[in-house]
């Protein structure tokens, strides 16, 4: 469903983002990897239209969104999280959630309900009435995929959701992911922890320093040499081989 | 529709009054360098300023010019102290509160000085006031004259003080990175106070160059504070440099627009190209920083 | 927004409507005008910068546009009263959307922003003060001749009563913000512009309704100014004075809330009216008051008034369940 076609972007001189391009299919759950710098959230950010691309296209069910601003994407129903969590700092959990939930329900009876819900399946109903501000990392995390949700999206695009968790929070979350995908919604996740990707999603992206290097099943991808390399450093690879190393970024 | 030399003497006259006026934009772009903040009492800071010069004159007998030894030092405690007890302690560094604080000492500062001195105006007399010097066939004011050298020599006070002292270099340090600053063991808000000190004597000094041949009532902050702004962004928020600039080309636009469009709507032109600056280049126009 | 919504700001509403008909002075009637004036400028403004987050240091533009399009309607053209009202608000909020979209778009805000907004309101200043159709520096006279249609009215309790009816408005609509989608988008676009339109939130769109909106308010505050003193000129009109009064209550009474800006108004003017009592009528005596008030308030009382009151009813909410256990150990 959506598409993105040598997409490209640079800062100044550096590149970012370098002629990538990639397809996440509807109703799949699609994963973004990695290392720190190599330009995911970039793309990401031209995806939902935060960044204007220097070079490529976005394309939605064959729609040419590239110059579509954020709040129109976000209304064809591509939701995005934050990476560095962006909450309504003064308002309440409840309150953030039916910010996203207004975009489908103008009355605030029907929104807060919506918020509600959509917070219980997050597992955040225990603190809708604290201020954002009081929440936790892992409380902050839920909150982002929470408002996304509540915007009833198509496609969710996650970025490190699972990212400052404990390994027990990180158990919880990931069946709410896996639901949120039953459910029809698409999900393309940029992640750092390789379990919880090798557990979700279908089809991976790599990219290291803003290319494309490679893509397949989490299985097919992680036996690759060069993003073994590109991923964990040069050596890696061999040290895999030999066994017993679990790749965890 | 103007001869030439008429025209010459506006700009000129306009140059030297910008000298004034880049000496009050001076104190704000130091300030808003340093501490990153826009202090609307600069304003009533000013008037505050020139009413010290005008007692000194009338209560003491002390030459507007001379007042400075006296009003320089004054200054420099009332915004060493504003900062350090009022706006650092009152705003704890959230930008809306700092506005809103420096506006609140705005409002303070004018109406005490309206409860005080009533709504007059009111002059210093010098036999000196009205003296002119003429260049070829060209007339200028001796006073704006001496308030231009005095503003150059000014500029490069500051500029010394910021790169050659110690208080300089750690404004700058402070300037550039304040945890950094802070951590190599500099005092920042006793360097946010000495700036804000400074910014006020720079206020003092324009005071009294103005005092000869301008007049003070507790409103007149008001006339000179967009004015300030104006340059500051104009010259590029924090740039000296800039402010010096901006002042010289603002004193000129003053001068010329209200030779065609007479006075009242000379402000115009000031606050238009405030405006047009604002919406399209608020970095301003000369860049650089402090 | 459902009717149980409604029942505190119509009860507010109710007790300033009470007083008017308690026997007070001519003088007390005259300050509940003039404040209730300030108050609706007041509540104008805290839909842009209490609700939205954007400080505005010049509705005296919308204020005076409001003030001046009324007063020369009636003067020069003969227009009823009403008409006159009617074209005042939609001056002010042409105005407002103007200022809105040039700065909105530049993606001015904080301090650029106060500072553009006050440099236009005094490009309105100056110009009022020098062009020919507004009385230039003379100001122009309304005609005293009270009637309904006229929108002057002998007895002062009646103006009264349509100021507060305006205020009333102004506490509906300040309401409905706190209920409605509007108003939830505009918050949102104060707290994180970015986040907010990630969920589908127009930013442009939803500054430029609240610029609007907070316009008509402060621009309907204009034009009852003008039809109450009858007499305006660039300086009442497009002066300083009333940017710094539409500023000084929502800030003081609580920024953003439904009730601050009233609250802040009457707190702030009877302070105001004390202060002379004891001090003598001295020249800025009250506004000298005033910003020690908001220094005070920004140091000790963020949230202002109302902040403060929802704190306080907080604690004692905690005092109340905390008491109970302590008695039963
Ligand atoms: N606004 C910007 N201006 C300049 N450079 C930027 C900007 N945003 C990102 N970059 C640079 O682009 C590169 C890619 O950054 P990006 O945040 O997309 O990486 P990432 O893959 O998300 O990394 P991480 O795993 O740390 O989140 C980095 O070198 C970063 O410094
Ligand atoms: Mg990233």
């Amino acid at each position: 469903m959506l598409v993105a076609e040598g997409l490209t972007k640079k800062f100044s001189g550096l590149v970012a983002v370098d002629e990538v391009s990639l397809a996440v299919a509807e109703g799949s759950l699609t994963g973004l990897i990695g290392p720190n710098g190599a330009g995911k959230t970039t793309v990401f950010a031209m995806l939902a239209g935060f960044l204007h691309p220097t070079g490529g296209r976005v394309l939605l069910d064959g729609a040419d969104l590239t110059d579509e601003p954020p709040y129109r994407r976000a209304r064809r129903g591509i939701a995005r999280t934050f990476q560095i969590t962006q909450p309504f700092a003064g308002l309440s959990v409840h309150e953030n959630i039916a910010v996203g939930a207004y975009l489908r329900h103008a009355r605030r009876a029907d929104a807060m309900d919506r918020a509600a819900a959509v917070a219980e399946r997050v597992g955040l109903s225990h603190e809708l009435d604290k201020p954002a501000a009081a929440l936790t990392v892992a409380g902050r995390k839920r909150l982002e995929v929470a408002r996304a949700l509540a915007t009833e999206p198509r496609l969710l695009l996650l970025d490190e959701v699972l990212a400052g968790l404990n390994p027990s929070e990180v158990r919880d979350m990931i069946p709410v992911l896996r639901a949120i995908r039953d459910d029809g919604v698409t999900i393309f996740m940029i992640e750092h922890i390789m379990q919880a990707v090798m557990n979700l999603c279908e089809t991976v992206y790599v990219i290291a320093q803003g290319r494309l290097v490679a893509a397949g099943t989490p299985q097919h991808v992680c036996a690759e040499p060069q993003v073994i390399e590109a991923y964990l450093g040069h050596g890696a690879a061999a040290r895999i081989a030999a066994g017993g190393v679990h790749a965890r970024g | 529709m103007y001869s030439t030399e008429i025209v010459l003497e506006a700009v000129l006259n306009g140059l030297l009054t910008g000298g004034v006026y880049a000496l009050v934009a001076l104190g704000l772009t130091l300030v808003y360098g340093v501490l990153h903040i826009i202090n609307f009492a600069h304003g009533a800071l000013l008037t505050c300023a020139m009413f010290m010069v005008w007692a000194a004159w009338a209560w003491l007998g002390i030459d507007p010019y001379a007042a400075v030894l006296v009003v320089g030092p004054l200054m420099f405690g009332l915004g060493y102290g504003m900062q350090r007890l009022v706006i650092g302690p009152a705003s704890r560094h959230d930008d809306g509160n700092i506005l809103l604080v420096t506006l609140g000492l705005a409002i303070v500062l004018e109406n005490a000085l309206l409860a005080g001195f009533k709504s007059d105006t009111r002059t210093v007399a010098t036999d000196y006031a009205l003296e002119v010097v003429s260049i070829g066939p060209l007339l200028l004011s001796q006073p704006r004259l001496v308030g231009f050298a005095v503003t150059i020599v000014m500029t490069a006070l500051l500029w010394l003080v910021l790169n050659r002292t110690d208080i300089g270099k750690a404004i700058r340090a402070v300037a550039r990175e304040k945890t950094g600053a802070r951590l190599v063991g500099i005092d920042v808000d006793h360097v946010y106070a000495v700036t804000f000190g400074i910014g006020c004597v720079c206020l003092a000094v324009a005071a009294s160059l103005l005092m000869p041949t301008f007049y003070v009532n507790p409103r007149i902050g008001g006339a000179f504070v967009l004015v300030a702004f104006t340059i500051v962004v104009l010259g590029g928020m924090g740039s000296v440099v800039g402010a010096l600039l901006g002042g010289l080309l603002i004193g000129a636009v003053e001068s010329l627009s209200s030779l065609y469009l007479g006075d009242s709507l000379g402000q115009l032109g000031i606050f238009l190209i405030f405006i047009v600056v604002l919406l399209v280049r608020p970095t301003g126009l000369f860049g650089a920083r402090v | 927004m459902t009717a149980t919504d409604l029942l505190r700001p119509l009860l507010v509403v109710a007790v300033f409507a009470v007083v008017p008909w308690l026997g007070v002075s001519n003088a007390t009637l005259n300050f509940l005008v003039y404040m209730l004036i300030v108050a609706l400028a007041a509540q104008g403004w805290n839909i842009l910068g209490g609700f939205g987050g954007q400080y505005s240091f010049g509705h005296a533009a919308f204020f005076g546009t409001g003030a001046y399009a009324t007063a020369i309607l009636q003067v020069q053209l003969g227009v009823n009263a009403w008409v006159g009202l009617v074209c005042g608000v939609a001056a002010g909020v042409a105005v407002g959307l103007f200022v809105g979209f040039l700065s909105f778009r530049s993606g001015l805000r904080g301090s650029y922003f106060a500072l553009v907004t006050l440099a236009f309101a005094e490009v309105f200043r100056v110009v009022a003060n020098a062009a020919g159709f507004t009385g230039g520096a003379a100001g122009l006279l309304i005609r005293l001749e009270p009637g309904v249609a006229t929108l002057q009215f002998a007895d002062r309790r009646i103006t009264c009563m349509l100021v507060l009816g305006f205020v009333g408005l102004g506490l509906v609509i300040s309401t409905w913000l706190t209920r409605s989608r509007f108003g939830a988008h505009l918050i949102a676009v104060r707290e994180n512009e970015q986040a907010a339109e990630a969920l589908g939130v127009d930013p442009m769109r939803v500054k430029l309704g609240a610029i609007a909106l907070s316009a008509a308010l402060t621009a309907l505050a204009g034009c009852l100014y003008a039809q109450y003193f009858l007499f305006i000129d660039a300086t009442i009109a497009y002066g300083p004075w009333i940017s710094v009064e539409a500023l000084l209550a929502p800030l003081v009474g609580g920024a953003g809330t439904v009730f601050g800006p009233l609250i802040g108004a009457l707190a702030l003017h009877g302070l105001g009216e004390a202060t002379k009592g004891i001090a003598g009528s001295v020249p800025g005596i009250d506004l000298v008051v005033f910003g020690v008030v908001l220094i005070l308030v920004i140091a000790f009382l963020p949230g202002g008034l109302m902040g403060g009151l929802a704190r306080l009813a907080g604690r004692l909410r905690t005092i109340a369940r905390g008491r109970r256990p302590a008695v039963e150990a």
